[in-house]
């Protein structure tokens, strides 16, 4: 792995390092997901993870956000475990003749309005690797989330969200940089707190805490809303009242078309025109809404992402991989979809296989991220710790960000001063 | 240019209003100060300029304000997005990106200028305010200067005409704020921006200055030229004090005019050997002079960022320490150790026999005291009356009988206020406060608990010249009653008027320790202006001078400051604590 990730390096050295537009990540991310929204067998699940590591481990920039990713993977096996979990207390099988049994909780009969819930009963081997492979498909589903927002700067991808849907942006942004913060005055406050004696528990501690954190965070967001009144947000939104409903309906009817056409076409059991016409029909609500919304908003964007061949090749090898699952090329009888009834040993399906592998491409064709120049020199933010102690505008002056010297020289200068 | 034409601001269940009657005009290309004193509503008036008052802040504006030729009235603030430019006290909470670059450019983004104009633009922006190797940082890991160099230049890419800063050096340490002001001062000279900037610390704006408004107490508006108006205004810098005890006229505005007109004053006061800066407590006074804490090694390390390495301190009952020091120098640290709340890795404390750290958080204040550097941080009730009676609460848990302690303070919370600052209503809220009360509340509440050492971290911030004056009478009392006090500050002139030592840090060290006179006075950066003029003469207030002149108008004003007469009617109720706190006048 190593190795090859020095090759790749030098591979690397000859471009010029940008980011990748977000939305190729994004499409990228959500082909893989709809691929393994198609399959539950845990060999062609693991090798769609796989390829999240590869790629995420290659082409994530030194952002904060991007050290996330173990955090989703963690949050995918909290997924699993729920599922597997809830399987053994909630689904015990009933008629488990045939299937082999592996302990047996107690029974709790449940009254008639209750049908359909069991609670104990004999837990099988088949019903826990059910429930084991579906919750590896889910929180596949949530690692390629991860994946997109490790990537991609959310930032960045709200910013291409069309005109219309700035403020929704907007809010996002904010609340994204607001949090830490109310973190930061948490801590800070609840030290405070010990300054005073903090006795007392329950409800009255809480009061001392929450009373001023929330009103130094609604002084902040008042703040905030000034200066950004001041620096010309919202300056052109002159929207007339009918065009505002007519988008807002338009918009409305849209997102419900997407979401009911996404289902029909991802569920294999819905009904046929749910599918994609529905979903071509909200589409084009969608657009008709943002194209109205965004003509008399009058906003450009500071350095755009270009969109080059590398975003097509990423874009399309996600693309690329969910096709192929969609069409189960290659694929026959349980080959995406293992039996766990009766127990079989998942076989790998060459062809999924290789369209899955087809989406570990992006980790070379992708440009390298930015790196920070001068990585050497940089100083490394000060931890979250540092800032809460330092409370207020007082920060941690990183040490080489200003020429040392006057104070130090006032040191030099009086330390010989016998006190 | 800016025209206000009679106007008067009335906020939402206010009696009186913010403003009265203002009449006046800032022309092209002027730098004009507003000054006044806490609360007498510079916020207001720099906010008229822009529209967010009223506009944002609601209330009621009578008159017309009207900025090169575009009246308020009609025109809210994003429409004025490209003519004014305005940054905040706190330029963190005005953030709305999270990088260097895209913060620069988000004002442009919303004008709708061409990428191609952005991208020059923020490059000039950049180069303009110094801050180019800071192009893709978060703006989170910016110290405060640069957060506030960032700031300006956010709004000077839209190319406004008018730039309005409220406070800009407020919370920085001298070092930055002369980063800040140098940016600034570029500004005006090079680019022709017409500046309106309020400050506290006229010290460091006033020879900049091209016009000075006033904004009185009442509402009302005085302006003019610098030398003019200074000579009357409420609140003047030291140069410009001592300019009015040595009766020069026209006033000298900056260091090296005091300093080629100061001859004579030199020579007049050279015979004599100055006064004591600050009048110390009669040694016999109760534990006057002993050890009262001991910090041997401290450390306190935050994951690998050490931010102070094995300091020694010792500090004595009746003596006040300033412990100065740039943004991040640890300070705040050091303050929070002592006290035994905040973190440390090694190294031990020793107060009366006892280390803070292992005692319980109550029992702990009663030996260490800690106002922290958001006092409201403390606050959390509704009135002042129920903060003093929950303060009372806290306090009484603790054993009284420590021996060779001060005996515990006798009277409730609202004694110790009243004493400190009289007249905080009862049944006010701690957020209506000003910052002085808020201030001495906090200090009282944490006084109740009897702590033989008292330490503040930053406790001027937003403090006018009086009200730091009457801090310092109130810090020169908890000495007198044989308290050891430490005060972190960044002000000069507040450490000259009021520390009897001064400790300095850089990088977690102690890099100067010594009486204010020998670690202050000969310091190029951190010297108050007294002593620059005066230099070699060691004087450092214009208290000294004063005395040593023998001058007679020091009398009527115990606060120390030698106001020449005036019948200005001022409205004190609002204002920061008007200092009668004590025996520190002499």
């Amino acid at each position: 792995m190593r190795r090859r990730t020095r090759r790749w390096a030098v591979a690397d050295d000859r471009r010029v390092p940008r980011t990748l537009h977000p939305v190729a990540w994004w499409i990228w991310a959500v082909g893989l997901a709809t691929a393994a929204s198609r399959t539950t067998n845990p060999l062609l699940l693991a090798l769609v993870l796989a390829v999240l590591g590869v790629v995420v481990a290659n082409r994530r920039s030194e952002a904060p956000w991007a050290r996330a990713f173990k955090y989703y993977l963690a949050m995918a096996l909290v997924v699993v475990g729920i599922r597997v979990v809830f399987r053994t207390i909630f689904g015990g099988d009933i008629n488990a003749e045939d299937m082999h049994v592996l302990f047996t909780l107690p029974h709790v009969p449940l009254p008639s309005w209750a049908a359909g819930v069991q609670l104990g009963g004999p837990v099988t081997a088949e019903g826990t690797l059910a429930a084991l492979y579906s919750g590896l498909q889910l929180g596949c589903l949530l690692c390629c989330l991860g994946a997109a927002n490790v990537l991609a700067n959310p930032k960045r991808a709200l910013r291409v969200l069309p005109g219309a849907l700035y403020e929704l942006g907007v809010a996002v942004v904010v609340a994204l940089s607001v949090a830490p913060q109310l973190v930061e005055s948490f801590q800070r406050v609840r030290r405070a707190r010990k300054l005073r004696g903090a006795q007392g528990r329950g409800l009255r501690v809480l009061r001392g805490i929450a009373v001023p954190v929330l009103e130094g965070a609604l002084e902040r967001a008042l703040w905030l809303a000034a200066a950004m009144d001041s620096r010309g947000y919202g300056r052109t939104g002159g929207v007339s009242r009918r065009v505002r409903v007519f988008v807002g309906l338009c918009m409305v009817g849209g997102m419900c078309g997407l979401c009911a056409g996404a289902y029909g076409l991802l569920d294999a059991t819905a009904p046929l025109p749910l599918g994609v016409p529905t979903l071509i029909a909200g589409g084009l609500c969608c657009a008709v809404g943002l194209a109205l919304g965004g003509r008399q908003v009058h906003r450009t964007h500071y350095r755009p992402d270009p969109w080059r061949a590398s975003e097509w090749v990423v874009a399309g090898s996600g693309v690329f991989a969910a096709a192929v699952l969609f069409a189960g090329l290659g694929a026959h009888g349980h080959g995406l979809n293992p039996s766990t009834h009766p127990l079989t040993w998942p076989s790998l399906p060459v062809g999924p296989a290789l369209g899955i592998l087809t989406a570990a491409v992006a980790a070379v064709v992708a440009p390298p991220p930015r790196r920070p120049a001068r990585g050497g020199t940089r100083p490394a933010p000060p931890p979250a710790q540092e800032t809460t102690c330092q409370a207020g505008s007082e920060r941690a002056a990183p040490p080489t960000s200003r020429p040392a010297g006057k104070i130090v020289g006032v040191g030099s200068q009086a330390s010989g001063v016998p006190r | 240019m800016i025209a206000f034409e009679q106007v008067s601001v009335t906020y939402d269940g206010g009696e009186s209003p913010v403003l009265r009657a203002v009449t006046a005009r800032v022309e092209e290309g002027e730098l004009a100060l507003v000054v006044g004193r806490t609360g007498a509503g510079k916020s207001t008036f720099l906010g008229a300029v822009n529209g967010l008052v009223p506009h944002f802040t609601g209330g009621t504006l009578v008159g017309r304000v009207t900025v090169f030729g575009r009246d308020t009235r009609t025109h809210k603030p994003r429409e004025l997005a490209d003519v004014v430019g305005v940054v905040g006290q706190d330029p963190q909470a005005g953030f709305v990106t999270d990088v260097v670059e895209e913060e620069l450019a988000y004002g442009m983004e919303q004008l709708g200028l061409a990428p191609s104009v952005m991208r020059t633009r923020v490059e000039e922006a950049l180069d303009l305010l110094g801050i180019a190797d800071l192009r893709d940082r978060p703006l989170v890991s910016l110290s405060g200067g640069e957060q506030q160099r960032v700031a300006i230049g956010s709004v000077l890419t839209t190319h406004p005409r008018v730039l309005v800063l409220d406070e800009p050096t407020s919370a920085l340490d001298p070092t930055a704020a002369e980063d800040v002001l140098a940016a600034v001062t570029r500004l005006v000279h090079d680019l022709g921006v017409t500046v309106l900037m309020a400050e506290h610390r006229l010290e460091r704006v006033v020879q900049f200055a091209d016009r000075v408004i006033e904004v009185r107490s009442d509402g009302s508006v005085l302006e003019g030229p610098p030398e003019s108006m200074l000579a009357v205004t409420d609140v003047a810098p030291p140069v410009v004090q001592l300019g009015r005890l040595a009766g020069w006229d026209p006033l000298a505005l900056s260091v090296r005019d005091a300093r080629r007109r100061g001859g004579s004053l030199r020579a007049m006061l050279s015979g004599q050997a100055p006064p004591p800066s600050r009048s110390l407590p009669a040694p016999g006074g109760p534990g006057h002079g002993d050890t009262v804490l001991t910090a041997r090694r401290i450390v306190v390390r935050y994951g690998d960022v050490t931010a102070v390495r094995g300091v020694d301190l010792a500090l004595c009952a009746g003596q006040i320490v300033a412990l100065m020091g740039r943004n991040g120098s640890g300070k705040s640290s050091l303050l929070w150790a002592l006290q035994g709340s905040g973190p440390r890795r090694s190294g031990t404390v020793d107060v009366r026999g006892e280390d803070p750290k292992s005692l319980s958080s109550s029992r702990a204040r009663s030996l260490v005291g800690l106002v922290p550097q958001t006092p409201a941080d403390l606050l959390y009730l509704d009135t002042v009356a129920e903060e003093c009676a929950q303060a009372d609460r806290e306090s009484s848990g603790d054993s009284p009988s420590r021996p060779g302690s001060l005996p515990a303070h006798p009277s409730t919370t609202r004694d110790i206020l009243d004493r400190l600052v009289p007249g905080v209503p009862d049944d006010s809220h701690p957020r209506d406060l000003s910052e002085g009360q808020r201030l001495a509340l906090v200090l009282a509440i944490q006084l109740s608990a009897g702590p033989d050492v008292v330490l503040l971290d930053e406790p001027t911030r937003g403090l006018d010249y009086s009200g730091k004056q009457s801090l310092a009478n109130i810090l020169a009392e908890l000495a007198s009653q044989g308290r050891a006090v430490v005060v972190s500050t960044h002000d000069v002139e507040f450490a000259a008027i009021a520390a009897d030592r001064v400790v300095v840090m850089a990088t977690g060290d102690i890099v100067a320790d010594g009486p204010t006179a020998d670690v202050v006075g000969r310091s190029p950066s951190i010297a108050p202006q007294v002593a620059k003029i005066l230099a070699p003469l060691e004087y450092l207030t214009i208290d000294q001078v004063a005395r040593s002149l023998g001058a007679a108008f020091l009398e009527p004003s115990e606060t120390g400051l030698p106001d020449p007469p005036r019948d200005a009617p001022r409205d004190a109720s609002r204002e920061a604590p008007s200092g009668s706190a004590g025996p520190a006048a002499p």
